[in-house]
């Protein structure tokens, strides 16, 4: 699903390199976690791969079911199905929530050949989704992410998840944030998700996360690398011991 | 202090052009008064504070810039609504194009024929509130347009109307220099909604004088069409009764050059007066909204709300003033402004200001300018939205505080459709 080999980032306007060589193999349908100390590079690998601007890759290749999506355009690499929760959802002041995902979601059609979605099965989907988030219909008719809680937006992010279908799930600390129930709530909206088709890379600082995803594959990012790749039980050694002797023993 | 030679010059130089209607009447004591008040003040120069970001120099010339007339390929405006259609081809009145206006339900009247007819409160409106609106500031055009308007028409609602009157400007000679002055009193308790579109001639100056009484609503929407080399200047001068509203919102599209004028004085309690524009402009391209609004009574609410997107050497100006008498307590008074730059040459230059004497007021303004947020930009991109899409919902988006402000919201969203379809036009 997703092949990631090498890959080094650098700022485009300082001489910072961030990603200094990360090689990622993640197989469809398989769910991946990503942990590590804060400023290893785990937003900016989330944000290379989606396509924002003022990195740039020195080095390396990034794949999405055999196609490299690194000359791709953020919108090109979404209607690939390729989706990033955001660590911090933006806000948008005078863009309706309806109209933008409504927007989002034909334009992926449009981009794939599809036939656009009626604003009425639009509507219908929208609802049934948005309730099984408990996300109420007043937080859909407000302005994108606009007057939301922290938690709300993080549902938000998993709500567009949901309507678009993606293939490639990135998960961005999505569970930081989030209360006790919410982050039941979010991670029976992945799970509910998780096929075969679709593959889910998830970071995050805690293991509660992933007691309710359970991963197949657990990363440890340090300074721009993943130093240790190991089963579930790698994110429970991080949550005892924390990071210092997992490195050490690396270093 | 004396009045700079070159001022007083140039107004003898575009009078000198000029002929003064003929008729008699009341109408021509109120032009001849005009026409004095103009020769004292001058016309404005590059070197006056009030038109320091616009020169006025086409807009004060003897003659004409000429503007090739633009073919519009969209649908007229206000088509789909009941109204009164009141036409004027590049300036001059054209019946057989208008509707029969003894249909209105309305005291309506041209200007040509009510100068010379004995109707005592045009005579009460005629110029008198544009003379009013001279101070503090001086509007030398208006003065122009009293003492030289040949056409308008007069109107008098004395309960709620039964449609819009539309007046419908359109542009037929690349040469046309047209002047038009509109006198509207609604009498107490009136609703009426005054509807205008099409962008009038090569250069247009325009003068509306609106007279609310106590109680009485007074509703406004104007759009200036998509002519790309059309020059305009036009005035608002409104006087509001007690509790009386006052509501007008203003789209503008292309043309070169375009100032509107709106100075609004709230002289009854709990009065309320919404200005708001919104304005889309690319290339040669500058537009100048000046607005002046005196609160003078009690728990009187004014709002203006100014939105411009511009791009490719556009240029935005915002003048906008809030002066608060000492006896109007309770003020509430709010003002914003703001650009929308969309490449680096677009320019915006803002001065708001308040000046208020009494001591129980909330008044606030604000005016920023600024790029596209490339954060929400990206965010937008990441869901799968084009980028040139995405630019649109975002400028959309800008401009929807001041859309908001049109009560009709049929009319709203033809508005923001076309602007859709300008924003189309654009992309790359
Ligand atoms: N645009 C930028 N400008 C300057 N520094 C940046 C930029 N983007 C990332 N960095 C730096 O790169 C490093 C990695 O940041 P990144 O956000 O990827 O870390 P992270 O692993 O997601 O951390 P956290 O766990 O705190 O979210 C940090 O040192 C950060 O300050
Ligand atoms: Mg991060």
């Amino acid at each position: 699903m997703l092949e990631i080999n090498n890959l080094h980032v650098k700022l485009e306007e300082e001489d910072k390199v961030i990603l200094k060589g990360v090689t990622l193999s993640v197989g469809a349908g398989e769910v991946h976690a990503i942990m590590g100390p804060n400023g290893s590079g785990k937003s900016t690998l989330s944000y290379v791969l989606s396509g924002r601007d003022g990195y740039e890759v020195t080095e390396g290749t990034a794949s999405l079911l055999g196609e490299n999506i690194l000359e791709m355009e953020p919108e090109e690499r979404a209607a690939a199905g390729l989706f990033l929760a955001f660590q911090y959802p933006v806000e948008i002041p005078g863009v309706g929530n309806m109209t933008f995902l409504r927007t989002a979601l034909n334009a992926q059609r449009k981009a794939r050949g599809e036939d656009e979605m009626s604003a009425a099965d639009f509507l219908k989907l929208i609802r049934a989704k948005a309730k099984d988030l408990k996300i109420d219909a007043d937080m859909l008719k407000r302005p994108v992410n606009m007057g939301f809680s922290g938690g709300e937006k993080k549902r938000n992010e998993i709500l567009q998840m949901a309507m678009l279908e993606p293939k490639m799930c990135i998960l961005d600390e999505t569970d930081s944030g989030l209360d006790v129930d919410a982050m039941k709530l979010v991670a029976d909206g992945v799970n509910a998700l998780r096929s075969e088709g679709r593959s889910f890379l998830v970071i995050t600082h805690y293991q509660r996360l992933l007691d309710h995803i359970v991963p197949d594959v657990v990363h440890i990012m340090a300074d721009g690398r993943i130093v240790k790749t190991g089963g579930a039980d790698l994110a429970l050694e991080v949550e005892k011991n924390g990071y210092t002797d997992l490195l050490n023993e690396v270093a | 202090m004396a009045v700079p030679k070159i001022k007083t010059d140039a107004a003898e130089a575009r009078i000198a052009a000029l002929q003064v209607p003929e008729g008699g009447g009341w109408i021509t004591a109120a032009r001849g008064d005009a026409l004095s008040r103009l020769r004292a003040i001058g016309l404005p120069g590059r070197r006056d504070e009030y038109w320091k970001y616009t020169q006025p120099d086409s807009l004060i010339a003897p003659e004409a810039i000429r503007a090739a007339v633009f073919e519009n390929d969209e649908g007229p405006m206000f088509a789909d609504i009941d109204r009164l259609k009141v036409v004027f081809v590049d300036g001059v009145f054209d019946a057989d194009a208008s509707d029969d206006l003894a249909q209105a339900g309305l005291e309506i009247e041209r200007l040509e024929t009510a100068g010379q007819a004995d109707i005592h409160w045009a005579k009460d409106l005629y110029g008198v509130l544009e003379s009013h609106g001279q101070t503090p500031v001086q509007r030398p055009l208006a003065a122009l347009n009293t003492g030289f308007a040949r056409d308008g028409v007069i109107i008098r609602a004395t309960g709620k109307a039964v449609k819009p009157v539309n007046l419908v400007y359109l542009h037929e000679s690349d040469s046309s220099d047209a002047i038009l002055h509109h006198c509207i009193k609604l009498e107490k308790g009136a609703d009426l909604t005054i509807l205008e579109n099409g962008p009038a001639a090569a250069r247009f100056n325009k003068v509306m004088e609106v007279d609310i009484a106590e109680g009485a609503a007074f509703h406004h929407v104007r759009t200036q069409g998509r002519d790309h080399e059309r020059r305009a200047v036009t005035h608002v001068f409104a006087r509001l009764g007690a509790e009386s509203t006052f509501k007008s919102f203003t789209v503008t599209v292309n043309g070169m050059l375009t100032r509107n004028e709106c100075v609004i004085e709230l002289t009854g309690d709990d009065a309320i007066a919404h200005v708001a524009g919104a304005v889309v402009g690319d290339g040669d391209f500058l537009h100048d909204d000046t607005v002046f609004i005196t609160h003078d009574a009690q728990r009187c609410e004014s709002r203006q709300v100014f939105k411009k997107v511009l791009r490719n050497g556009a240029t935005g100006v915002f003048q906008g003033k809030i002066l608060v008498k000492k006896d109007a307590q309770k003020t509430d008074g709010y003002q914003i402004s703001q650009a929308l730059l969309l490449d680096e040459d677009a320019q915006f230059y803002a001065k708001p200001e308040l000046e208020i004497y009494a001591d129980d007021v909330i008044c606030s303004h604000g005016s920023t300018s600024g790029a596209i947020d490339d954060e929400a930009l990206f965010y937008l991109r990441s869901r799968g939205i084009p980028e040139s899409e995405a630019q649109d919902l975002l400028v959309l988006a800008f401009l929807a505080e001041a859309i908001e402000e049109i009560e009709d919201s049929a009319i709203a969203n033809d508005i923001l459709a076309r602007l859709e379809g300008w924003l189309g036009r654009r992309r790359r």
